[in-house]
């Protein structure tokens, strides 16, 4: 049986990668409305491209992590300018249906390139082992995945709450129509959102590799995880990522290692639960 | 259809209730695969099966405005409830119908309470979480339901214990096709009464309609629960013409399925579902027979090229094709 701390750090660790995921598409979702369902695809591609960079051309782990986040904000980008922004008054529904799309065609591509099989890293070795503290295991790994969610994630916050760009973020998530007529150009500043928020996904991507494997189902499994969280959280706001992405992974964690009959049911109960209290989420203002 | 040809409102809903040529048409044409394909029978009796759970999507998705992506529930409950019944020694397939379209309606009520007071993306993750929870149940639950490896030991009898099910599926077509028939039958009727033409107000404008009386959440947990007993028979219906119920008849995968036949038929229209199906199935299976695994991209094209190029779905654009000739439909 484990104990509490140990299910506690890897619940914190999990959910760190699951806000790191998932903190893109709350801001986009909260600004403009899209239903990005293919937000983890570009996840995915983040993943793929560190695969591919350290298995084929011999790069280190850490090299690896910008071009992962620049490779998902660049296709990111094409996407939203040949497909997404004129579907941007359309229907929920069919905002959804163009997404999904692109996440069968992006998990097809990839098992067709790289197979259905999990792609191994191999990491460098001050991240593998762990640290011995308290008479409690801390693995390497996931201390330096707390450490550099929480370095984004203030990063992030001291961005939205500080400077004038976050200043238009918080204007156009609260009143879109206003802060056109303000004179903020919305369209220019959600293009910039929506390639760093995919950028944040497609670094997650990466550095999920490690913790939860990579195969071209993962567009699809944490699709549901990253919806989850967004929901939960509230559209458009940060904090509100924070804190359901924290929710979500210690109590999947701490559901898996107690309960594991009902483990993956529990989740589910979680989010409902708290959808149905909070149907805007747990810090949406709508 | 234009104003000039209408008189009033009264001649124009029995317009839309007059049955129409291409509606004989197409009827008549779903008598056609046991002459012209009969090697394709099974597939056509799933076709004509998922036809059945397109069309109790349109119900709620199309005609009343309630997305859901976990409908899948209700399907998965329906064919659990009919394997379960065969397998514990009442094979009969017509009773079996009516229990598990009992059971699933009877969840699809209890959930319609719930249902009815969500809306836009609470409403996305409501549904999808339920159909989850209840796949991830059934995966536990392994004594009841087989769990990974499916229900095993299904036995349909004959239906009327005259027409026994055949390996080349003509017993499962006929039987599938006339259960799809007469619930279309039902759910036309139920389109075309007053509380269709209420449920479709309700997708208009969902502020509007209690504002002018009418009972919204009552509309809503009445649809629900009829498009949940649909989907339960069609349930049914595989696991009785498959004889085996697999966790996939839950799956988040199945309820995306089914969403995206009928934005490919078109959503709203009793046609959308069915055609929808007949297309997706058709392809799919054309698709896995070239290269397995890939269909999937192309799929996926193809939901992209009819969401950017068609957003009625096809019926939409042959409806707007056939205005443009000049045709009345």
């Amino acid at each position: 049986m484990p104990s509490v701390f140990g299910v506690l750090f890897d619940g914190v660790a999990y959910g760190m990668l699951l806000f790191l995921l998932s903190v893109g598409l709350s801001v986009t979702l909260g600004m403009m409305n899209f239903v990005n369902l293919a937000h983890c695809s570009f996840a995915m591609l983040g993943g793929y491209v560190t695969v591919t960079l350290m298995n084929a051309f011999g790069w280190p782990f850490f090299a690896t992590l910008p071009v992962a986040f620049i490779a998902a904000a660049a296709a990111s980008v094409v996407l939203e300018r040949a497909f997404f922004r004129r579907f941007y008054n359309a229907s929920d529904l069919n905002q959804c249906l163009l997404t999904i799309g692109i996440v069968f065609v992006s998990i097809a591509s990839a098992a067709y390139i790289y197979g259905t099989d999990e792609q191994p890293v191999q990491l460098p070795s001050y991240l593998r082992g762990s640290i011995a503290f308290l008479g409690l295991d801390f693995a390497n790994y996931r201390l330096f995945l707390i450490a550099t969610a929480l370095l984004i994630t203030i990063l992030l916050i001291v961005t939205v709450e500080m400077t004038r760009f976050g200043a238009q973020v918080r204007a156009a998530v609260n009143n879109q129509r206003m802060a056109r007529g303000l004179g903020i150009n919305v369209d220019g500043l959600f293009a910039i959102t929506f390639a760093l928020g995919s950028g944040l996904a497609g670094l997650g991507g990466a550095l999920a590799i490690e913790m939860v494997g990579l195969d071209p189902s993962f567009a699809f499994t944490y699709l549901i995880y990253v919806l989850i969280v967004v929901s939960v959280g509230g559209l458009g706001s940060i904090t509100g990522s924070f804190a359901a992405a924290m929710l979500l992974g210690v109590s999947d964690m701490a559901g898996k290692y107690y309960v594991p009959a009902i483990g993956s049911v529990l989740i589910y109960l979680v989010m409902m639960v708290m959808i149905m209290w909070r149907p805007t989420g747990l810090f949406g203002r709508r | 259809m234009t104003s000039e040809t209408i008189a009033g409102p009264v001649q124009q809903f029995q317009a839309q209730i007059r049955w129409r040529w291409s509606e004989v048409l197409f009827w008549l044409a779903t008598l056609l695969p046991p002459v012209l394909v009969p090697s394709y029978l099974v597939l056509a009796s799933q076709i004509a099966i998922t036809a059945l759970f397109a069309l109790s999507l349109d119900l709620i998705l199309g005609f009343s405005g309630i997305i859901s992506l976990g409908h899948a529930a209700y399907f998965g409950v329906g064919a659990y409830t009919a394997g379960l019944l065969s397998k514990w020694g009442w094979g009969e397939p017509v009773s079996g119908l009516l229990i598990a379209g009992f059971a699933a309606g009877l969840l699809g009520y209890v959930t319609s309470f719930v249902i009815a007071r969500f809306r836009h993306l609470a409403l996305i993750m409501i549904t999808l979480g339920l159909g989850l929870l209840l796949q991830e149940a059934a995966n536990s639950a392994s004594w009841l339901t087989g769990g990974f490896d499916g229900l095993q030991g299904i036995h349909t009898w004959p239906i009327f214990q005259k027409f026994d099910f055949d390996l080349y599926g003509y017993t499962a077509y006929s039987y599938s096709l006339a259960v799809l028939f007469l619930v279309f039958l039902v759910a036309r009727r139920l389109i075309h009464s007053p509380f269709g033409l209420a449920l479709r107000g309700i997708r208009e404008n969902g502020q509007r309609m209690p504002a002018i009386g009418a009972p919204m959440h009552a509309h809503i947990r009445t649809i629900y629960t009829i498009a949940a007993i649909i989907a339960g028979i069609a349930g049914a219906m595989l696991a009785q013409t498959t004889e085996t119920v697999s966790l996939e008849a839950l799956g988040f995968q199945r309820s995306a399925d089914v969403v995206v036949m009928l934005i490919l038929g078109g959503t709203g229209r009793l046609y959308g579902g069915l055609v929808g199906a007949a297309v997706y199935m058709v392809a799919r299976d054309q698709f896995s027979g070239l290269n397995p695994q890939y269909w999937y991209f192309w799929i996926g094209l193809l939901l992209i090229a009819v969401v950017m190029l068609l957003p009625n779905g096809i019926l939409g654009g042959l409806a707007l094709l056939a205005r443009c000739l000049g045709v009345r439909s």
